[in-house]
């Protein structure tokens, strides 16, 4: 088995629209909770990830630039990360196309992990 | 992770709660920005869940997260901004700020702050349906698109007045005071009028696709316990509006058969009526009955009690039913509270006795478009035997219902002329 990051990726736009009501946002919740288990269940999930904050800085070029970030420039957010396991690539994106996120507007990246 | 499922409706409800706080620190003016602070509250709510699963008591972490945030807006803003103008010399120095907040958010002062959110939406330069949509909105949650479709109008529209009533809100700069026992009971009956009419919309709700909206009924049962905990607002009129909503909610389950068909009073399971809201409803008639106001609640309770009183349609007491309405036409006449006082009348003295009554109706023209009031002359001719009269009756019924539910039983009672087993229609009391 190998390992695969799924990256949550995301607009500011549809980060808005799904945030619309409390109603919406708790739907939301319920359909991440839904996949979440079902992975576990299904043993794919190797670690869960983290939420990103979406504040933060962006350091670029020699003289090391710190600018307000991180969508100033770019639109598109990550808002967090999951490690699943997969036979393969097709596999792993397979299983990321369960990710609500699709649902609305947002994006999964699925990135092989390179082992050592 | 922590599989825990959220309660139906949590984040809903708790904005209603926060927004009623933070604008009771930021002051009426500050609505929006209220607004903003419990709408960032919920997004880190919902990321952080989303991984970490619900916390154990997750309305207190909301509170928390806002409170926070409460903080850091203040910190932020407290010399550009004008606030809630008591506050305002609190919030001006780090030092006094602190104690203000944890005031603002103590778990005491919480019914009390969503009372005065009330107050404040039932303004009287505003239209009854405007305060409903308002409260709908600011105080149970409902976004704009939800507010909307609960009332089924255009979203556009109502955003645009909503706008426009929170700027006539901003013309205060606080919420309403509760201290003032005179003031309260100045603005209380208009705050009844305005539950009473969502509970309505709920039960009887011309919704398209839903006859009943259980949704809508729950929280202005939550609005009416929010009265009922302050002792200036739990008047004998509060316990009254209370009490009809337990008994009715009592037998919404039973409104709709396993099929979702509407079900008329008659042909409902009365076992399946909830024995306890039928016991809570009696508590709060017991409460209302101080005093020496008689409003139109308390003949409403009163006429639902009769009906959870009794076992069937032949020992239900028609008479004490018909004297009710009776009082009801006297207190707050209207053609649906004639209408059902005709039904009443069919039922002590007979469907002829019925028909007349309806024909006797001064203002009979204004139920030209309610759909029971054809069914029940349809019923009183079929009773009569007169099969094509109530057939015809029936049909325009049919032509008048609002909602699949209504489609599905009307056009059941057209086709069912030829069977004279057919019970009489009795449309639940709506006034």
């Amino acid at each position: 088995m190998n390992e695969f990051a799924l990256l949550y990726r995301d607009t500011v736009e549809a980060r808005q629209q799904r945030m619309g009501s409390p109603e919406k946002a708790q739907q939301e919740m319920a359909k991440w909770q839904a996949w979440f288990k079902d992975m576990t269940e299904k043993g794919q999930l190797k670690t869960l990830g983290q939420p990103l904050e979406l504040a933060g800085k962006v350091i670029g070029g020699k003289k090391k630039t710190i600018t307000d970030g991180p969508f100033s420039e770019t639109k598109d957010i990550i808002g967090g990360y999951s490690v699943i396991v997969a036979n393969d690539l097709d596999e792993a994106a397979r299983i990321g196309s369960g990710c609500p996120i699709l649902d609305s507007g947002g994006q999964v990246e699925v990135r092989p992990v390179r082992q050592m | 992770m922590d599989a825990q499922a959220l309660e139906e409706h949590l984040f809903r409800r708790e904005a209603g709660r926060l927004v009623s706080i933070l604008t009771g620190l930021f002051g009426i003016q500050n609505l929006a920005l209220a607004e903003d602070v419990v709408q960032d509250a919920f997004c880190r709510a919902l990321e952080t869940w989303k991984f970490h699963g619900v916390p154990e008591n997750p309305s207190a972490w909301l509170l928390t997260t806002a409170r926070n945030r409460a903080f850091d807006v203040l910190r932020r803003e407290r010399t550009a901004s004008k606030y809630a103008p008591d506050l305002e010399q609190f919030l001006t120095s780090e030092w006094t700020m602190r104690p203000v907040i944890d005031e603002a958010f103590d778990a005491g002062g919480i019914n009390d702050v969503q009372l005065r959110m009330m107050f404040s939406c039932i303004h009287p330069k505003l239209p009854e349906e405007t305060q409903l949509a308002l409260v709908l909105h600011l105080l149970c949650g409902f976004a704009i698109e939800e507010t909307a479709a609960a009332f089924l109008k255009k979203r556009g529209a109502l955003e645009r007045k909503l706008s426009r009533a929170k700027r006539t809100l901003a013309t205060s700069t606080e919420l309403f005071e509760l201290k003032g026992a005179r003031d309260v009971a100045a603005r209380l009956p208009a705050v009844l009028r305005v539950i009473y009419l969502l509970f309505n919309e709920g039960y009887h709700g011309a919704s398209p696709d839903a006859p009943i909206r259980r949704e809508l009924c729950g929280e202005a049962m939550r609005l009416v316990e929010l009265l009922l905990s302050n002792p200036l607002t739990a008047s004998p009129a509060t316990h009254a509006l209370a009490a009809l909503m337990y008994f009715l909610a009592a037998r919404l389950s039973s409104r709709l058969d396993s099929e979702g068909h509407l079900l008329l009073l008659v042909d409902q399971d009365r076992t399946r009526w909830d024995a306890d809201l039928i016991a809570e409803g009696r508590r709060q008639m017991e409460l209302s009955a101080s005093g020496d106001e008689l409003t139109p609640y308390h003949i409403e309770a009163a006429i639902a009690e009769r009906h959870a009183a009794a076992k069937g349609l032949n020992d239900t007491d028609w008479a004490g039913i018909v004297s009710l309405y009776t009082t009801l036409m006297r207190l707050r006449p209207s053609p649906v509270v004639a209408l059902n006082r005709a039904v009443a009348i069919a039922q002590r003295d007979g469907p002829a006795r019925g028909l007349a009554e309806i024909e006797a109706m001064p203002e009979r023209k204004r139920l030209a478009k309610y759909p029971f009031f054809f069914t029940a002359i349809g019923e009183f001719q079929l009773r009569l035997g007169r099969r094509a009269a109530a057939r015809q009756a029936f049909e325009t019924a049919l032509g008048l219902a609002r909602n699949p539910a209504e489609r599905q039983f009307l056009g059941g009672r057209v086709h069912g002329c030829g069977d004279l087993s057919c019970n009489t229609a009795v449309p639940e009391e709506r006034s």
